[in-house]
């Protein structure tokens, strides 16, 4: 497929004034079909899956494929060598077989059984922050400190190198970045978690690495396929929850009578309805879940032939009026569990029950912790992620 | 009515256990979704049709109680 003059570029960009809300022209095309057509940067065409049903029906259908190396693939940057990032570009069988390996440690309840470390770490990081200079970043002073203490203490990585591993993840997730150095970020993290893994075969210990390099000891994982799972799930264990407490916070400070309702309440009922809202308003993961389809597939009166790129903006669907009412007022008390934040279909996100846990103790005790938290700037001020694979602010100063 | 999930299908997301967790639960070894009670009673409904739009592997559903 080649580019025509008339087909849109995607992605297309958020209106300045608008920060939470998806790009206008991405709305547009969800007004005028649930299938359209649009255009990558390498000049290739694709299909823009619109609509939150669309979204869900093509995303849990066996016929795509999230194998970034297939032919038609709509690739979000250039990929340079040949390592997979772990199983979520990887189809099943074989995508089913690792992600099995690697579920036990985030079933519901034994994530739930967490919930007073997560609380702890919260707390302490927020005596840090009131300890110290006002006003600060809360993005270095907290959103990104709590899911990377978490997450290391899960795999077993010392916090102590997460310099090392924030700074090389953050330049693996930003598109900007010459698909060079964003290679070698990954290397970087790989080569890492390469020798953690090593350290943890001559003295294991109670965390998921450890597990991992017992399925390396028992033939059932290549010592790279540890690395790349270790890798996945150090990636996006931290960038994204760190995203969700920032702009969330945003997202609250903008909309005063909403973070009034959600302080006020003790009821974790309404915490957790807040938490799915938010996830649903902001769809952090804003570049589209992308997939090529394996066979034809009729939808929505239109023919995907095989071969042909999918993409899926979940920050687009969740805000499908056909599927929620008023998709663009921020309303904590909504039922918004069945957005698709987290994605949908086989890869839907392994560690939503973690992000949800870590996020209903942060919205829990952070603004009644600080309940004259404000901005520190103006919103237009604010630096946004508009060039990285998961979307929300490089910054927000913040006083009290 | 009888509640069936396709353990093969089941991508362990733990969407069920959160609708239903009185319904269904999840496996030690792997966190693939186990029922708790095939039979849902009459108020269990709601949470289990909620279980079964939002599971991602779309492994869950209801039979009548004829079919074997
Ligand atoms: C609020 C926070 C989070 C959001 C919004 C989020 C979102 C997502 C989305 C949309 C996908 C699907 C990707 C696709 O379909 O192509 C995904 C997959 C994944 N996420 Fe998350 N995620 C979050 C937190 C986490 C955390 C805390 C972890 C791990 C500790 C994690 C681990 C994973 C893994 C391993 C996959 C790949 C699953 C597969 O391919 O089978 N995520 N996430
Ligand atoms: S919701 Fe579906 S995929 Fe998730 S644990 Fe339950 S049965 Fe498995």
């Amino acid at each position: 497929m080649t580019n025509t003059t008339t087909t849109p570029q995607y992605p297309m960009a958020r209106d300045a004034r608008c920060p939470f809300d998806p790009a206008p022209a991405l709305h547009d095309q969800q007004e005028q079909a649930p299938l359209t057509k649009v255009c990558i940067w390498n000049g290739t065409t694709h299909w823009l899956v619109t609509r939150y049903e669309e979204q869900r029906a093509l995303l849990a259908d066996p016929r795509v494929s999230a194998d970034v190396f297939r032919d038609g693939f709509p690739l979000a940057a250039p990929i340079v060598g040949n390592r997979r990032p772990g199983f979520i570009v990887q189809d099943d069988p074989e995508h089913a077989r690792l992600r099995r390996m690697v579920t036990a440690p985030f079933a519901v309840k034994r994530i739930q059984a967490m919930r007073p470390a997560i609380q702890k770490i919260t707390d302490d990081l927020i005596d840090d922050l009131l300890a110290g200079p006002n006003p600060a970043d809360l993005v270095e002073a907290f959103a990104l400190p709590v899911p990377s203490l978490v997450i290391c203490d899960l795999l077993g990585v010392p916090y102590t190198d997460h310099e090392f591993f924030q700074q090389n993840s953050k330049t693996l997730i930003r598109l900007s970045v010459p698909p060079e150095e964003r290679a070698a970020a990954a290397q970087n993290v790989r080569g890492y978690l390469t020798d953690l893994l090593a350290q943890k075969a001559r003295r294991p210990g109670d965390d998921l690495l450890s597990m991992l390099v017992g399925r390396v000891e028992a033939g059932e994982l290549t010592p790279d396929d540890a690395a790349g799972v270790g890798l996945l799930l150090l990636i996006a264990g931290h960038e994204t929850t760190a995203n969700m407490i920032a702009l969330g916070t945003l997202a609250l400070l903008q909309n005063p009578e909403q973070l009034a309702l959600l302080r006020g309440s003790d009821d974790p009922k309404l915490v957790a309805s807040a938490v799915e809202e938010l996830l649903r308003y902001l769809s952090i993961t804003h570049n589209g879940r992308r997939r090529v389809a394996l066979e034809d597939i009729d939808i929505a009166g239109e023919t995907i032939r095989a071969g042909e790129g999918i993409i899926c903006p979940n920050e687009l669907g969740n805000r499908d009026p056909r599927a929620f009412a008023a998709p663009d007022d921020l309303d904590l008390t909504r039922d918004a569990r069945h957005h698709v934040a987290f994605g949908f279909g086989v890869h839907q996100c392994l560690g939503q029950p973690l992000a949800r846990l870590e996020l209903q103790v942060v919205y829990s005790t952070l603004y009644r912790r600080i309940p004259t938290l404000r901005l520190a700037t103006t919103v237009d001020a604010v630096p946004f992620k508009n060039d990285g694979v998961v979307y929300g602010v490089y910054e927000l100063p913040v006083a009290w | 009515m009888r509640i069936v999930v396709d353990q093969d299908r089941c991508v362990a997301s733990g969407q069920c256990v959160m609708a239903a967790e009185e319904v269904f639960d999840q496996r030690d070894e792997d966190g693939v979704a186990v029922l708790l009670t095939p039979q849902p009673a009459d108020d269990q409904l709601g949470d289990v049709q909620q279980a079964i739009t939002v599971c991602p592997a779309r492994a869950i559903w209801l039979e009548p109680d004829s079919v074997a």
